[in-house]
């Protein structure tokens, strides 16, 4: 009885902690709501847990245990991690969840096998009910194709995977969960003799499908990727709920799925672009064709001093930063703040103009800035910066590239194009901060490196901004 | 079709669940401002993780003989402990910098 309450609570928290995450005011408290509802369903169910016949769980040790690696490694995992590997990370705690549906499913398989077969194999088709079959093999398929599909995608984003398609792949996935699905029907309807075999073919299978499913789709899209098999997840775990009669796993599960699909879409939205096309990949298609007009000669290019740099943002009115991947990478966001800090006693006006995408996430940036204590509201969305760029004198690029490409408005061949981009280059005069000449993530060219109010500032962020910080106050 | 509509019946209560969950999982983050999405996938990630307590179940529910269930079970509670734990961990950390100024 009790543990219905415990369940109840826990269910309500999901849903309020969701609201709260959705509100910057909110959001932190609203994790730790759900955070607490969690805990409060995990020990409910722990140690208040009675099955049909009114028996307790067994096994303590082996769930403390379990309990226990999980959490260490889990907490060190995640407090160690650096902020630019966070998607990372969430694709990996992603993938162990639906490695966790498929696993449950796996074992309850088996246990079915065990309990009926033992009994008579000849009533065994009849006496497993279809619909807990059905639930146990969707659990599976879903579970295996969210884990298998998040550890590619944790490999693309941190660059231990390469992108990669042949031809007519798109059609091979549709044969393969064609296959999946022919399987488990038969698997359900006829349950031959040798099920457990067929199950496990299964389970490679979809397995194989989430390696395919994520392989070729560009890695600047895995954002989107982690979000949808996020809520594929949800759906596995709502699986498990239908199975044992429990409604916070339903509630919870879906609740994700819905959201998670809901979130997909709107990430999709701010990239200007539709799921399906993400999902197809145009990307990797429309990347391989741009080769060819990406070769054609885009002139020079021309550097800047960091003296003349540091002279000219200092004598500016108004200068915006564009921060992008770079600026993550060479963790220079501390660096960033004091140029600003240090720019702002001299009387300039500073901004920062956030890219929905800008770095390798949503939100990237402004998690990275404000750790810098950059303040909130000097961040502005790019609808804002777009409208104050004709007044700007200065913008400092910072290791960002595909984001403030000109070509996502003006060339229709480009891979990128339609997506929406800020319009930095309105600004009297562009330095833009790079490593090198490579290009950015879509791996294409950006003219406007070479406009003529363009000149380049090479060298790690961090370094290149300590070091103007250095020139500024030696003016 | 008889057969179907028994089944609705029988399952009403969680065909409703699931019907009503898909809207308030909807609405609710229905005005997120992009900035929030990564920590609001992050919390998502680690609200999915619900997926332990059926590896609870299942772990408590293995005959101590039965080494296959009790290995797997195992593996199950520790990954859906990584995927609670983690994502919350890290849902926070995340929202951490986004504490407000004074």
């Amino acid at each position: 009885m009790l543990l219905t309450l415990c369940y109840l609570v826990g269910s309500v928290t999901f849903i309020l902690g969701l609201k709260m995450l959705s509100n910057p005011a909110t959001a932190r408290r609203g994790n730790l709501i759900a955070a607490g509802g969690m805990t409060l369903a995990i020990a409910g169910t722990i140690f208040l847990y009675e099955d049909e016949g009114g028996h307790k769980l067994g096994n303590y040790g082996w769930i403390f245990g379990g309990l226990a690696v999980g959490a260490v490694i889990g907490t060190l995992a995640a407090k160690r991690v650096k902020m630019t590997a966070m998607p990372e990370m969430v694709s990996l705690f992603n993938g162990m969840g639906g490695a966790c549906a498929a696993l449950i499913s796996v074992v309850e398989f088996d246990h079915l096998m065990h309990a009926y077969q033992s009994i008579s194999p000849m009533v065994f088709g009849e006496a497993i009910p279809t619909g807990f079959l059905i639930i146990i093999l969707l659990g599976l398929i879903i579970g295996s194709v969210s884990f298998a599909g998040s550890m590619i995608a944790w490999g693309k984003l941190n660059g231990r995977i390469k992108d990669f398609s042949f031809k007519g792949q798109h059609i091979f996935n549709l044969l393969l969960m064609a296959v999946i699905v022919a399987l488990s029907i038969y698997l359900i309807g006829w349950m031959p003799a040798n099920s457990l075999l067929l199950f496990y073919v299964i389970f490679a299978l979809s397995l194989l499908y989430g390696v395919f499913f994520v392989f070729p789709i560009g890695g600047a899209d895995m954002p989107v990727v982690i979000s949808l098999l996020n809520s594929f997840t949800g759906v596995a775990a709502a699986c498990g709920g239908f199975l044992y009669d429990n409604k916070v796993m339903l509630t919870g599960g879906i609740l994700v799925g819905a959201a998670g699909t809901l979130l997909t879409i709107l990430m999709c939205k701010a990239m200007n672009r539709s799921l399906a096309n993400v999902l197809i990949g145009s990307f990797g298609g429309g990347a391989a064709k741009s080769g060819s007009t990406g070769s054609k000669d885009q002139g020079s290019y021309k550097e800047i001093s960091l003296s003349d740099a540091a002279v000219v943002m200092t004598y500016a009115n108004k200068v915006f930063i564009v921060p992008g991947y770079g600026l993550a990478v060479a963790q220079a966001q501390h660096a960033c703040h004091e140029l600003e800090k240090l720019l702002e006693s001299k009387g300039v006006e500073v901004k920062y103009a956030i890219h929905p995408v800008a770095g390798r996430m949503p939100g990237h940036m402004n998690v990275l800035l404000a750790e810098a204590d950059v303040s909130y509201d000097k961040l502005l969305e790019m609808e804002q910066a777009n409208e104050e760029f004709s007044t700007t004198d200065v913008v400092l690029i910072l290791g960002a590239n595909d984001v403030v490409n000109p070509a996502a408005k003006t060339d229709p061949s480009s891979p990128i194009y339609g997506m929406p981009v800020l319009d930095v280059e309105l600004a009297k005069n562009c330095i833009v901060n790079k490593r090198s000449m490579k290009p950015g993530y879509a791996g294409i060219e950006n003219d406007l490196f070479f406009q003529p109010k363009t000149s380049m500032l090479f060298g790690d962020a961090k370094k290149v901004l300590q070091d103007l910080v250095a020139e500024i106050k030696n003016l | 079709m008889k057969d179907f509509l028994n089944w609705i019946h029988d399952n009403q209560q969680i065909i409703y669940i699931v019907i009503l969950m898909i809207f308030v999982g909807i609405e609710v983050i229905g005005r997120v401002p992009s900035v929030l999405h990564t920590p609001l996938m992050s919390g998502a990630n680690a609200i999915h993780g619900v997926v332990i307590i059926g590896a609870i179940i299942v772990m408590g529910k293995a005959e101590a003989g039965n080494y296959v269930a009790l290995i797997l079970g195992f593996l199950a509670v520790v990954l859906g402990t990584l995927n609670v734990v983690g994502g919350f961990v890290v849902t926070d950390r995340m929202l951490e910098m986004f504490k407000k100024k004074k």
